[in-house]
Protein backbone atom coordinates (compact mmCIF):
# COMPACT_ATOMS: atom_id res chain seq x y z
CA UNK A 1 0.00 0.00 0.00
CA UNK A 2 1.28 3.49 -1.05
CA UNK A 3 2.10 5.63 1.74
CA UNK A 4 1.49 8.67 -0.32
CA UNK A 5 -2.17 8.36 -0.29
CA UNK A 6 -4.47 11.10 1.09
CA UNK A 7 -5.85 8.95 3.74
CA UNK A 8 -2.70 8.19 4.87
CA UNK A 9 -1.15 12.14 4.02
CA UNK A 10 -4.10 13.90 5.78
CA UNK A 11 -4.33 12.43 9.28
CA UNK A 12 -0.04 11.88 9.73
CA UNK A 13 -0.55 15.44 8.41
CA UNK A 14 -3.11 16.77 10.92
CA UNK A 15 -1.51 15.14 13.82
CA UNK A 16 2.48 16.88 13.24
CA UNK A 17 0.07 20.01 13.37
CA UNK A 18 -0.83 19.46 16.46
CA UNK A 19 1.97 17.66 18.11
CA UNK A 20 4.38 20.37 16.79
CA UNK A 21 1.59 22.89 18.90
CA UNK A 22 2.11 20.82 21.87
CA UNK A 23 5.92 20.96 21.91
CA UNK A 24 5.36 24.85 22.70
CA UNK A 25 3.40 23.81 25.72
CA UNK A 26 6.56 24.43 27.71
CA UNK A 27 6.33 27.96 27.35
CA UNK A 28 3.47 28.64 27.85
CA UNK A 29 2.22 26.90 31.20
CA UNK A 30 3.80 26.88 34.56
CA UNK A 31 5.50 24.04 36.02
CA UNK A 32 2.63 22.20 37.69
CA UNK A 33 0.51 22.03 34.52
CA UNK A 34 3.68 20.77 32.95
CA UNK A 35 3.68 18.11 35.74
CA UNK A 36 0.11 17.17 34.68
CA UNK A 37 0.52 17.44 31.30
CA UNK A 38 3.66 14.76 31.73
CA UNK A 39 1.31 11.94 33.53
CA UNK A 40 -0.96 12.84 30.79
CA UNK A 41 1.23 12.13 27.90
CA UNK A 42 2.80 8.81 30.18
CA UNK A 43 -0.28 7.26 30.77
CA UNK A 44 -2.03 8.12 26.86
CA UNK A 45 1.67 6.47 25.61
CA UNK A 46 0.94 3.26 28.31
CA UNK A 47 -2.62 2.83 27.27
CA UNK A 48 -2.36 3.06 24.03
CA UNK A 49 0.65 0.98 24.02
CA UNK A 50 -1.59 -1.72 25.90
CA UNK A 51 -4.42 -1.34 23.54
CA UNK A 52 -2.69 -1.89 20.49
CA UNK A 53 -2.24 -5.50 21.81
CA UNK A 54 -5.68 -6.30 24.06
CA UNK A 55 -7.97 -4.17 22.04
CA UNK A 56 -7.60 -6.78 19.04
CA UNK A 57 -6.91 -9.95 21.43
CA UNK A 58 -8.78 -9.03 24.26
CA UNK A 59 -6.12 -10.58 26.41
CA UNK A 60 -6.08 -8.37 29.42
CA UNK A 61 -2.44 -7.68 30.62
CA UNK A 62 -1.34 -6.72 33.74
CA UNK A 63 2.08 -6.79 33.00
CA UNK A 64 2.27 -3.15 32.15
CA UNK A 65 4.56 -2.05 34.88
CA UNK A 66 7.00 -5.10 34.77
CA UNK A 67 8.14 -3.53 31.60
CA UNK A 68 7.60 0.25 32.61
CA UNK A 69 9.70 -0.56 35.91
CA UNK A 70 12.32 -2.56 33.71
CA UNK A 71 12.75 0.94 31.51
CA UNK A 72 12.74 2.80 35.08
CA UNK A 73 15.79 0.49 36.82
CA UNK A 74 17.68 0.45 33.47
CA UNK A 75 17.95 3.97 33.95
CA UNK A 76 18.83 3.94 37.64
CA UNK A 77 21.68 1.25 36.64
CA UNK A 78 23.22 2.46 33.52
CA UNK A 79 22.09 6.27 33.69
CA UNK A 80 25.27 7.69 35.28
CA UNK A 81 27.25 5.25 33.31
CA UNK A 82 26.33 5.50 29.40
CA UNK A 83 24.98 8.73 27.23
CA UNK A 84 21.40 9.21 27.69
CA UNK A 85 19.97 7.74 23.62
CA UNK A 86 22.34 4.57 25.02
CA UNK A 87 20.52 4.02 28.11
CA UNK A 88 17.47 3.87 26.49
CA UNK A 89 18.80 1.57 23.46
CA UNK A 90 19.34 -0.96 26.62
CA UNK A 91 16.51 -0.59 27.87
CA UNK A 92 14.05 -0.88 24.94
CA UNK A 93 16.60 -4.43 24.22
CA UNK A 94 16.07 -5.43 28.06
CA UNK A 95 12.34 -5.10 27.49
CA UNK A 96 12.09 -6.54 24.32
CA UNK A 97 14.06 -9.97 25.96
CA UNK A 98 11.24 -10.12 28.77
CA UNK A 99 8.62 -9.58 26.39
CA UNK A 100 9.62 -12.53 24.32
CA UNK A 101 10.15 -14.55 26.70
CA UNK A 102 6.84 -13.78 28.92
CA UNK A 103 5.08 -14.18 24.86
CA UNK A 104 6.46 -17.27 24.15
CA UNK A 105 5.71 -18.58 27.06
CA UNK A 106 2.44 -17.15 28.04
CA UNK A 107 0.46 -16.46 24.52
CA UNK A 108 -0.76 -20.13 24.29
CA UNK A 109 -2.76 -19.51 27.80
CA UNK A 110 -6.35 -18.13 27.15
CA UNK A 111 -8.39 -15.74 29.37
CA UNK A 112 -8.17 -15.66 32.66
CA UNK A 113 -5.12 -17.55 32.59
CA UNK A 114 -3.30 -15.24 31.13
CA UNK A 115 -4.36 -12.79 33.45
CA UNK A 116 -3.58 -14.06 36.62
CA UNK A 117 0.00 -15.01 34.43
CA UNK A 118 1.06 -11.01 33.90
CA UNK A 119 -0.12 -10.12 37.44
CA UNK A 120 2.16 -12.56 39.07
CA UNK A 121 4.86 -11.99 36.38
CA UNK A 122 4.60 -7.95 38.44
CA UNK A 123 4.93 -9.63 41.61
CA UNK A 124 7.58 -11.79 40.71
CA UNK A 125 9.87 -9.56 38.66
CA UNK A 126 9.81 -7.21 41.59
CA UNK A 127 11.14 -9.79 44.18
CA UNK A 128 13.62 -11.23 42.09
CA UNK A 129 15.21 -7.09 41.52
CA UNK A 130 14.09 -6.61 45.66
CA UNK A 131 16.71 -10.17 46.02
CA UNK A 132 19.66 -8.98 43.49
CA UNK A 133 19.54 -5.38 45.39
CA UNK A 134 19.60 -7.26 48.47
CA UNK A 135 21.88 -10.21 48.07
CA UNK A 136 24.19 -8.59 45.24
CA UNK A 137 24.40 -4.94 45.48
CA UNK A 138 23.57 -4.69 49.40
CA UNK A 139 21.79 -1.59 49.13
CA UNK A 140 17.69 -1.01 48.17
CA UNK A 141 17.16 1.70 46.38
CA UNK A 142 18.67 4.13 43.96
CA UNK A 143 18.90 7.55 43.21
CA UNK A 144 18.15 8.97 39.84
CA UNK A 145 20.51 12.06 39.87
CA UNK A 146 20.52 12.95 35.86
CA UNK A 147 20.73 16.33 34.14
CA UNK A 148 17.66 15.92 32.60
CA UNK A 149 14.61 18.69 32.98
CA UNK A 150 11.15 18.47 33.20
CA UNK A 151 10.46 19.78 29.72
CA UNK A 152 12.96 17.41 28.54
CA UNK A 153 10.84 14.38 29.61
CA UNK A 154 7.61 16.24 28.54
CA UNK A 155 9.59 16.41 24.79
CA UNK A 156 10.89 12.71 25.20
CA UNK A 157 7.05 11.57 26.06
CA UNK A 158 5.74 13.89 23.52
CA UNK A 159 8.21 12.44 20.60
CA UNK A 160 7.61 8.87 21.65
CA UNK A 161 3.31 9.25 21.73
CA UNK A 162 4.23 10.50 18.37
CA UNK A 163 6.12 7.80 16.84
CA UNK A 164 3.45 5.03 18.90
CA UNK A 165 0.62 6.97 17.20
CA UNK A 166 2.65 6.68 13.56
CA UNK A 167 2.84 2.70 14.31
CA UNK A 168 -0.24 2.48 15.30
CA UNK A 169 -1.94 3.69 12.37
CA UNK A 170 0.57 2.14 10.32
CA UNK A 171 -0.13 -1.23 11.87
CA UNK A 172 -4.00 -0.70 11.39
CA UNK A 173 -3.63 -0.57 7.68
CA UNK A 174 -0.76 -3.75 7.47
CA UNK A 175 -1.11 -7.46 7.09
CA UNK A 176 0.39 -7.77 10.50
CA UNK A 177 -2.47 -5.73 12.10
CA UNK A 178 -4.95 -7.24 9.99
CA UNK A 179 -3.75 -10.84 11.47
CA UNK A 180 -4.10 -9.14 14.33
CA UNK A 181 -7.65 -8.06 13.82
CA UNK A 182 -8.94 -11.60 12.34
CA UNK A 183 -7.28 -13.44 15.79
CA UNK A 184 -9.28 -11.18 18.22
CA UNK A 185 -12.35 -12.44 15.64
CA UNK A 186 -11.94 -16.13 15.39
CA UNK A 187 -8.48 -17.74 16.70
CA UNK A 188 -9.14 -21.14 15.10
CA UNK A 189 -10.20 -19.43 11.37
CA UNK A 190 -6.97 -17.13 11.70
CA UNK A 191 -5.13 -20.72 11.80
CA UNK A 192 -7.12 -22.04 9.10
CA UNK A 193 -6.51 -19.03 7.11
CA UNK A 194 -2.93 -19.79 6.78
CA UNK A 195 -1.94 -17.09 10.26
CA UNK A 196 0.81 -17.86 12.59
CA UNK A 197 -0.83 -16.94 15.45
CA UNK A 198 1.18 -17.24 18.12
CA UNK A 199 3.90 -15.20 16.23
CA UNK A 200 1.38 -12.23 15.62
CA UNK A 201 0.56 -12.21 18.90
CA UNK A 202 4.03 -12.29 20.66
CA UNK A 203 5.08 -10.12 17.77
CA UNK A 204 2.37 -7.56 18.85
CA UNK A 205 3.01 -8.09 22.28
CA UNK A 206 6.70 -7.59 22.12
CA UNK A 207 5.74 -3.99 20.07
CA UNK A 208 3.95 -2.88 22.83
CA UNK A 209 5.77 -4.17 25.54
CA UNK A 210 8.60 -1.85 23.99
CA UNK A 211 6.60 1.53 24.35
CA UNK A 212 6.11 0.77 27.65
CA UNK A 213 9.46 0.12 28.57
CA UNK A 214 10.57 3.20 27.06
CA UNK A 215 8.25 5.74 29.04
CA UNK A 216 9.40 3.47 32.25
CA UNK A 217 12.77 4.61 30.90
CA UNK A 218 11.98 8.38 30.00
CA UNK A 219 10.18 8.55 33.02
CA UNK A 220 12.82 7.39 35.40
CA UNK A 221 14.21 11.19 36.09
CA UNK A 222 11.40 12.26 37.35
CA UNK A 223 11.33 10.57 40.55
CA UNK A 224 15.08 11.18 42.12
CA UNK A 225 14.68 7.36 44.55
CA UNK A 226 13.61 4.47 42.65
CA UNK A 227 12.87 1.15 44.54
CA UNK A 228 11.39 -1.79 43.35
CA UNK A 229 8.11 -1.30 45.12
CA UNK A 230 7.65 2.25 43.34
CA UNK A 231 9.25 0.71 40.11
CA UNK A 232 7.15 -2.28 40.02
CA UNK A 233 3.80 -0.25 41.69
CA UNK A 234 0.84 -3.41 40.33
CA UNK A 235 -1.73 -0.31 40.47
CA UNK A 236 0.17 1.48 37.52
CA UNK A 237 -1.35 -2.06 35.24
CA UNK A 238 -4.64 -1.56 36.62
CA UNK A 239 -5.03 2.27 35.58
CA UNK A 240 -3.88 1.62 32.39
CA UNK A 241 -6.36 -1.35 32.29
CA UNK A 242 -9.16 0.85 33.04
CA UNK A 243 -7.96 3.79 31.14
CA UNK A 244 -8.07 1.77 28.10
CA UNK A 245 -11.09 0.11 28.25
CA UNK A 246 -13.21 3.20 29.30
CA UNK A 247 -11.84 4.84 26.76
CA UNK A 248 -12.21 2.10 24.03
CA UNK A 249 -9.15 0.06 23.45
CA UNK A 250 -10.23 -0.92 19.70
CA UNK A 251 -9.50 2.27 18.17
CA UNK A 252 -5.95 4.32 18.08
CA UNK A 253 -7.14 7.41 19.60
CA UNK A 254 -9.92 5.33 22.30
CA UNK A 255 -7.38 5.28 24.93
CA UNK A 256 -6.33 8.45 24.80
CA UNK A 257 -10.67 9.54 25.48
CA UNK A 258 -10.20 7.54 28.98
CA UNK A 259 -6.82 8.73 29.73
CA UNK A 260 -7.45 12.50 30.11
CA UNK A 261 -10.56 12.54 32.34
CA UNK A 262 -8.69 9.74 34.85
CA UNK A 263 -5.65 11.43 34.63
CA UNK A 264 -6.81 14.64 35.88
CA UNK A 265 -9.48 12.83 38.14
CA UNK A 266 -6.37 10.43 39.62
CA UNK A 267 -4.24 13.90 39.56
CA UNK A 268 -7.22 15.48 42.00
CA UNK A 269 -7.71 12.58 44.26
CA UNK A 270 -3.44 12.58 45.00
CA UNK A 271 -3.71 16.20 45.78
CA UNK A 272 -6.58 16.98 47.82
CA UNK A 273 -6.61 13.61 49.68
CA UNK A 274 -3.46 12.08 50.16
CA UNK A 275 -3.80 9.60 52.62
CA UNK A 276 -6.91 8.27 50.86
CA UNK A 277 -5.67 7.89 47.33
CA UNK A 278 -6.27 3.94 47.34
CA UNK A 279 -9.46 3.59 48.85
CA UNK A 280 -11.13 6.75 46.87
CA UNK A 281 -9.64 5.07 43.61
CA UNK A 282 -10.85 1.60 44.45
CA UNK A 283 -14.55 3.69 44.69
CA UNK A 284 -14.05 5.07 41.30
CA UNK A 285 -12.97 2.06 39.80
CA UNK A 286 -16.63 0.61 41.82
CA UNK A 287 -18.52 3.72 40.13
CA UNK A 288 -17.40 3.06 36.98
CA UNK A 289 -17.84 -0.65 36.76
CA UNK A 290 -21.44 0.27 38.00
CA UNK A 291 -22.58 2.88 36.22
CA UNK A 292 -21.44 1.07 32.92
CA UNK A 293 -24.16 -1.32 31.83
CA UNK A 294 -23.15 -4.85 32.61
CA UNK A 295 -19.13 -3.35 33.81
CA UNK A 296 -16.33 -2.35 31.96
CA UNK A 297 -15.63 -5.47 30.84
CA UNK A 298 -19.34 -6.19 29.41
CA UNK A 299 -19.54 -3.11 27.98
CA UNK A 300 -15.65 -3.83 26.33
CA UNK A 301 -17.17 -7.14 25.02
CA UNK A 302 -20.50 -5.39 23.28
CA UNK A 303 -17.82 -2.52 22.21
CA UNK A 304 -15.61 -5.09 21.24
CA UNK A 305 -18.30 -7.87 19.17
CA UNK A 306 -21.81 -6.95 18.87
CA UNK A 307 -23.19 -9.76 16.79
CA UNK A 308 -20.73 -12.62 17.87
CA UNK A 309 -22.79 -14.60 20.06
CA UNK A 310 -26.20 -14.19 18.32
CA UNK A 311 -25.68 -16.32 15.52
CA UNK A 312 -23.06 -18.84 16.89
CA UNK A 313 -24.02 -19.48 20.29
CA UNK A 314 -23.17 -23.27 21.03
CA UNK A 315 -19.38 -22.79 19.20
CA UNK A 316 -17.35 -24.46 21.72
CA UNK A 317 -19.22 -27.64 20.79
CA UNK A 318 -17.23 -27.52 18.03
CA UNK A 319 -14.09 -29.52 18.44
CA UNK A 320 -10.67 -27.06 18.17
CA UNK A 321 -13.27 -24.20 19.33
CA UNK A 322 -10.89 -22.35 21.95
CA UNK A 323 -11.26 -19.05 20.77
CA UNK A 324 -13.12 -17.76 23.16
CA UNK B 1 -11.35 -40.08 -13.62
CA UNK B 2 -7.21 -39.28 -12.53
CA UNK B 3 -6.40 -41.87 -10.07
CA UNK B 4 -3.52 -40.21 -8.66
CA UNK B 5 -3.90 -39.71 -4.86
CA UNK B 6 -3.92 -36.63 -3.32
CA UNK B 7 -4.96 -37.20 0.39
CA UNK B 8 -4.14 -40.45 2.05
CA UNK B 9 -4.83 -41.27 5.44
CA UNK B 10 -3.79 -43.93 7.73
CA UNK B 11 -4.18 -45.31 10.89
CA UNK B 12 -5.58 -42.14 12.29
CA UNK B 13 -6.40 -42.03 15.98
CA UNK B 14 -8.08 -39.72 18.16
CA UNK B 15 -9.50 -40.21 22.26
CA UNK B 16 -10.58 -37.55 24.05
CA UNK B 17 -10.03 -38.67 28.05
CA UNK B 18 -11.57 -42.58 27.82
CA UNK B 19 -13.52 -41.89 24.31
CA UNK B 20 -12.11 -43.21 21.55
CA UNK B 21 -13.82 -40.91 18.80
CA UNK B 22 -11.38 -41.83 15.94
CA UNK B 23 -10.59 -44.91 15.68
CA UNK B 24 -8.08 -46.89 13.09
CA UNK B 25 -9.56 -44.43 10.52
CA UNK B 26 -7.82 -44.90 6.49
CA UNK B 27 -9.09 -43.50 3.31
CA UNK B 28 -7.16 -42.21 0.13
CA UNK B 29 -8.68 -39.13 -1.68
CA UNK B 30 -7.78 -39.55 -5.13
CA UNK B 31 -7.14 -36.27 -7.70
CA UNK B 32 -10.33 -34.62 -8.27
CA UNK B 33 -12.81 -36.70 -7.01
CA UNK B 34 -15.73 -35.61 -4.22
CA UNK B 35 -15.53 -37.96 -1.30
CA UNK B 36 -18.17 -38.16 1.04
CA UNK B 37 -18.00 -38.96 4.27
CA UNK B 38 -20.89 -40.38 5.83
CA UNK B 39 -22.28 -41.97 9.67
CA UNK B 40 -24.43 -41.33 12.41
CA UNK B 41 -24.15 -38.20 14.22
CA UNK B 42 -21.07 -38.67 17.05
CA UNK B 43 -19.22 -41.24 14.29
CA UNK B 44 -16.37 -38.94 14.00
CA UNK B 45 -16.57 -37.38 11.22
CA UNK B 46 -15.69 -33.85 12.08
CA UNK B 47 -12.55 -34.90 14.08
CA UNK B 48 -11.16 -36.55 11.45
CA UNK B 49 -11.71 -33.11 9.23
CA UNK B 50 -10.37 -31.55 12.53
CA UNK B 51 -7.21 -33.89 12.25
CA UNK B 52 -7.07 -33.28 8.77
CA UNK B 53 -7.23 -29.61 8.75
CA UNK B 54 -4.89 -29.60 12.20
CA UNK B 55 -7.65 -28.17 14.44
CA UNK B 56 -6.97 -30.69 16.45
CA UNK B 57 -3.94 -33.37 17.09
CA UNK B 58 -4.13 -36.55 16.63
CA UNK B 59 -2.63 -39.59 18.73
CA UNK B 60 -1.50 -41.86 15.99
CA UNK B 61 -1.57 -42.14 12.45
CA UNK B 62 -0.29 -40.46 9.15
CA UNK B 63 -1.76 -37.90 6.94
CA UNK B 64 0.06 -37.08 3.34
CA UNK B 65 -1.12 -34.78 1.21
CA UNK B 66 0.77 -35.01 -2.33
CA UNK B 67 3.49 -36.99 -1.12
CA UNK B 68 3.91 -34.68 2.01
CA UNK B 69 3.38 -35.51 5.92
CA UNK B 70 1.46 -33.24 7.53
CA UNK B 71 0.73 -34.92 10.22
CA UNK B 72 -0.04 -32.95 13.68
CA UNK B 73 1.72 -29.75 11.69
CA UNK B 74 -0.07 -26.93 13.34
CA UNK B 75 -3.11 -25.50 11.54
CA UNK B 76 -1.51 -22.46 9.05
CA UNK B 77 1.19 -25.08 7.94
CA UNK B 78 -1.64 -27.22 7.13
CA UNK B 79 -3.53 -24.50 5.22
CA UNK B 80 0.00 -23.73 3.25
CA UNK B 81 0.19 -26.91 2.01
CA UNK B 82 -3.25 -26.53 0.04
CA UNK B 83 -5.86 -27.39 2.08
CA UNK B 84 -8.95 -25.12 3.05
CA UNK B 85 -12.40 -26.23 5.02
CA UNK B 86 -15.83 -24.63 6.35
CA UNK B 87 -17.11 -25.44 10.27
CA UNK B 88 -20.18 -27.27 10.60
CA UNK B 89 -21.18 -24.27 13.10
CA UNK B 90 -20.21 -21.81 10.17
CA UNK B 91 -17.21 -20.03 11.37
CA UNK B 92 -17.12 -16.27 9.84
CA UNK B 93 -15.53 -13.37 11.03
CA UNK B 94 -18.60 -11.25 12.31
CA UNK B 95 -17.35 -7.77 13.34
CA UNK B 96 -15.42 -7.36 9.42
CA UNK B 97 -17.42 -7.11 6.22
CA UNK B 98 -17.68 -9.69 3.72
CA UNK B 99 -14.56 -8.14 2.13
CA UNK B 100 -12.26 -8.55 4.58
CA UNK B 101 -13.69 -12.12 5.53
CA UNK B 102 -12.37 -13.04 2.10
CA UNK B 103 -9.11 -10.85 2.28
CA UNK B 104 -8.81 -13.07 5.61
CA UNK B 105 -7.97 -16.21 3.19
CA UNK B 106 -6.13 -13.49 0.64
CA UNK B 107 -3.61 -12.18 2.62
CA UNK B 108 -2.07 -14.98 4.45
CA UNK B 109 -1.84 -17.82 2.04
CA UNK B 110 0.97 -18.98 0.03
CA UNK B 111 0.45 -16.33 -2.79
CA UNK B 112 -0.20 -13.54 -0.66
CA UNK B 113 -2.54 -11.09 -2.10
CA UNK B 114 -2.90 -7.91 -0.04
CA UNK B 115 -4.40 -3.96 -0.73
CA UNK B 116 -5.91 -2.74 -3.73
CA UNK B 117 -5.32 -6.42 -5.82
CA UNK B 118 -6.88 -8.11 -2.51
CA UNK B 119 -9.33 -6.12 -2.57
CA UNK B 120 -10.12 -6.38 -6.36
CA UNK B 121 -9.96 -10.28 -5.95
CA UNK B 122 -12.44 -10.54 -2.93
CA UNK B 123 -15.27 -8.61 -4.74
CA UNK B 124 -14.59 -11.22 -7.56
CA UNK B 125 -14.53 -13.92 -5.24
CA UNK B 126 -17.78 -12.59 -3.58
CA UNK B 127 -19.50 -11.97 -7.01
CA UNK B 128 -19.09 -15.39 -7.83
CA UNK B 129 -20.46 -16.52 -4.14
CA UNK B 130 -23.41 -14.59 -5.37
CA UNK B 131 -22.46 -11.97 -2.43
CA UNK B 132 -21.13 -9.20 -4.29
CA UNK B 133 -24.44 -6.90 -2.93
CA UNK B 134 -23.10 -7.59 0.58
CA UNK B 135 -19.66 -6.56 -0.09
CA UNK B 136 -19.69 -4.08 3.03
CA UNK B 137 -21.86 -5.77 5.07
CA UNK B 138 -20.40 -7.13 8.37
CA UNK B 139 -20.49 -10.72 8.36
CA UNK B 140 -22.01 -11.10 11.57
CA UNK B 141 -25.35 -9.48 10.21
CA UNK B 142 -25.70 -11.95 7.29
CA UNK B 143 -27.91 -14.61 6.74
CA UNK B 144 -27.32 -17.96 8.10
CA UNK B 145 -27.11 -19.14 3.86
CA UNK B 146 -25.16 -16.17 3.24
CA UNK B 147 -22.68 -16.85 6.24
CA UNK B 148 -22.05 -20.56 4.78
CA UNK B 149 -21.62 -18.65 1.00
CA UNK B 150 -18.88 -16.43 2.54
CA UNK B 151 -17.23 -18.97 4.78
CA UNK B 152 -17.06 -21.33 1.36
CA UNK B 153 -15.36 -18.27 -0.04
CA UNK B 154 -12.97 -17.23 1.98
CA UNK B 155 -12.25 -21.00 2.18
CA UNK B 156 -12.02 -20.65 -1.80
CA UNK B 157 -9.51 -17.61 -1.30
CA UNK B 158 -6.68 -19.32 -0.21
CA UNK B 159 -6.71 -21.46 -3.48
CA UNK B 160 -6.47 -24.94 -1.35
CA UNK B 161 -5.89 -28.13 -3.72
CA UNK B 162 -8.49 -30.37 -1.26
CA UNK B 163 -11.25 -28.38 0.23
CA UNK B 164 -13.18 -29.75 3.27
CA UNK B 165 -17.00 -29.22 3.41
CA UNK B 166 -18.27 -30.72 6.68
CA UNK B 167 -22.15 -30.16 6.44
CA UNK B 168 -21.86 -27.16 4.60
CA UNK B 169 -25.43 -28.01 2.78
CA UNK B 170 -27.25 -29.02 6.08
CA UNK B 171 -30.02 -26.19 6.54
CA UNK B 172 -30.58 -24.95 3.36
CA UNK B 173 -34.28 -24.91 2.10
CA UNK B 174 -35.01 -26.30 -1.31
CA UNK B 175 -34.25 -24.27 -3.64
CA UNK B 176 -31.02 -22.95 -1.77
CA UNK B 177 -30.18 -26.36 -1.78
CA UNK B 178 -30.03 -26.91 -5.62
CA UNK B 179 -28.25 -23.54 -5.61
CA UNK B 180 -25.31 -25.23 -3.67
CA UNK B 181 -25.24 -28.55 -5.65
CA UNK B 182 -24.58 -26.37 -8.68
CA UNK B 183 -21.44 -24.87 -6.66
CA UNK B 184 -19.85 -27.61 -5.52
CA UNK B 185 -19.95 -29.53 -9.12
CA UNK B 186 -19.00 -26.29 -10.37
CA UNK B 187 -16.02 -26.40 -7.94
CA UNK B 188 -15.18 -30.16 -9.05
CA UNK B 189 -15.68 -29.42 -12.69
CA UNK B 190 -12.74 -26.42 -11.71
CA UNK B 191 -10.64 -29.30 -10.66
CA UNK B 192 -10.99 -28.96 -6.83
CA UNK B 193 -10.62 -32.13 -4.84
CA UNK B 194 -13.51 -32.26 -2.00
CA UNK B 195 -14.37 -34.05 1.12
CA UNK B 196 -17.80 -33.56 2.26
CA UNK B 197 -19.07 -34.77 5.38
CA UNK B 198 -22.70 -34.54 4.58
CA UNK B 199 -26.65 -36.08 5.72
CA UNK B 200 -28.70 -34.86 2.68
CA UNK B 201 -29.03 -38.05 0.34
CA UNK B 202 -29.49 -36.01 -2.79
CA UNK B 203 -26.61 -34.34 -2.54
CA UNK B 204 -24.20 -37.54 -1.98
CA UNK B 205 -25.85 -39.19 -4.91
CA UNK B 206 -25.73 -36.14 -6.99
CA UNK B 207 -21.79 -35.24 -6.33
CA UNK B 208 -20.16 -38.14 -4.66
CA UNK B 209 -17.67 -40.37 -6.43
CA UNK B 210 -17.31 -42.36 -3.47
CA UNK B 211 -18.12 -42.51 0.06
CA UNK B 212 -16.67 -43.69 3.30
CA UNK B 213 -18.99 -43.99 5.81
CA UNK B 214 -17.63 -44.19 9.57
CA UNK B 215 -19.46 -45.40 12.59
CA UNK B 216 -17.91 -45.21 16.17
CA UNK B 217 -14.94 -44.09 15.12
CA UNK B 218 -13.88 -46.93 12.79
CA UNK B 219 -14.71 -46.95 9.18
CA UNK B 220 -17.53 -49.70 8.04
CA UNK B 221 -17.51 -49.16 4.19
CA UNK B 222 -15.76 -47.29 1.22
CA UNK B 223 -17.36 -47.37 -2.04
CA UNK B 224 -19.65 -46.10 -4.70
CA UNK B 225 -22.79 -43.81 -2.90
CA UNK B 226 -24.97 -47.26 -4.18
CA UNK B 227 -22.65 -49.10 -3.29
CA UNK B 228 -21.89 -48.38 0.90
CA UNK B 229 -26.05 -46.87 1.12
CA UNK B 230 -27.20 -50.61 0.43
CA UNK B 231 -24.56 -51.91 2.61
CA UNK B 232 -26.25 -53.69 5.28
CA UNK B 233 -23.69 -52.63 8.08
CA UNK B 234 -24.21 -48.98 6.75
CA UNK B 235 -28.34 -49.73 7.23
CA UNK B 236 -27.86 -51.26 10.43
CA UNK B 237 -25.50 -48.26 11.85
CA UNK B 238 -28.11 -45.50 10.72
CA UNK B 239 -31.14 -47.13 11.74
CA UNK B 240 -29.82 -47.98 14.75
CA UNK B 241 -28.44 -45.05 15.98
CA UNK B 242 -31.65 -42.98 15.15
CA UNK B 243 -33.70 -45.88 17.18
CA UNK B 244 -31.36 -45.60 20.03
N1 LIG C 1 -13.32 -31.46 21.53
C1 LIG C 1 -13.93 -32.58 21.98
N2 LIG C 1 -13.82 -32.96 23.26
C2 LIG C 1 -14.41 -34.08 23.70
N3 LIG C 1 -15.15 -34.89 22.94
C3 LIG C 1 -15.32 -34.57 21.65
C4 LIG C 1 -14.72 -33.40 21.11
N4 LIG C 1 -15.04 -33.33 19.79
C5 LIG C 1 -15.82 -34.41 19.54
N5 LIG C 1 -15.99 -35.15 20.65
C6 LIG C 1 -16.73 -36.42 20.73
O1 LIG C 1 -16.22 -37.26 19.72
C7 LIG C 1 -17.27 -37.97 19.11
C8 LIG C 1 -17.27 -37.71 17.63
O2 LIG C 1 -17.70 -36.39 17.40
P1 LIG C 1 -17.76 -35.73 15.98
O3 LIG C 1 -16.48 -35.95 15.29
O4 LIG C 1 -18.19 -34.34 16.15
O5 LIG C 1 -18.91 -36.56 15.27
P2 LIG C 1 -19.72 -36.29 13.94
O6 LIG C 1 -19.13 -35.11 13.26
O7 LIG C 1 -19.59 -37.54 13.16
O8 LIG C 1 -21.13 -36.04 14.36
C9 LIG C 1 -18.55 -37.55 19.80
O9 LIG C 1 -18.84 -38.52 20.79
C10 LIG C 1 -18.19 -36.24 20.42
O10 LIG C 1 -18.94 -36.01 21.58
MG1 LIG D 1 -19.96 -33.32 12.73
Amino acid sequence: MSMLKPDFIKPVGLGAVIFAALAFMPTLVDSYYMSLAISVVSFAILATAWSMFSGPTRYISLATVVFFGIGAYTVAVLGEVLPFPLVLVCAGLAGTVIALLVGFSTLRLAGVYFVIFTFGLTELVRQVVSWYEVNVTREMGRYVFLDITQNDIYWQLLALFAVLLVTGFILGRSRLGFALRIIGEDETVAKHCGIDVTRVKVALFVLSALFMTLTGAIMAPRWTYIDPVIAFNPMLSFQVVIMALLGGPRRLLGPLLGVIPLTLLFEVLTASFPNHFSILLGCVFMVIVYLLPGGVVGLYEKYRAPKKRVLATDQNAEPGGNAA
Amino acid sequence: MNTEILLSISGLHKAFGGLIAVNQMQFDVHQGEILGLLGPNGSGKTTVMNLISGALQSNDGKVVISGKDITNLPAHKISHSGIARTFQLVRVLPDLDCVENIEAGLAYRTKPLWGDAAHAAALELLDRIGLSKQAHIPAGDLTYIDQKRLELGRALALQPKLLLLDEWLAGLNPSELQDGIALVRKLKNEGLTIIMVEHVMDAIRSLCDRCVVMNAGAKIADGTPDEVLSDPEVVRAYLGDSHA
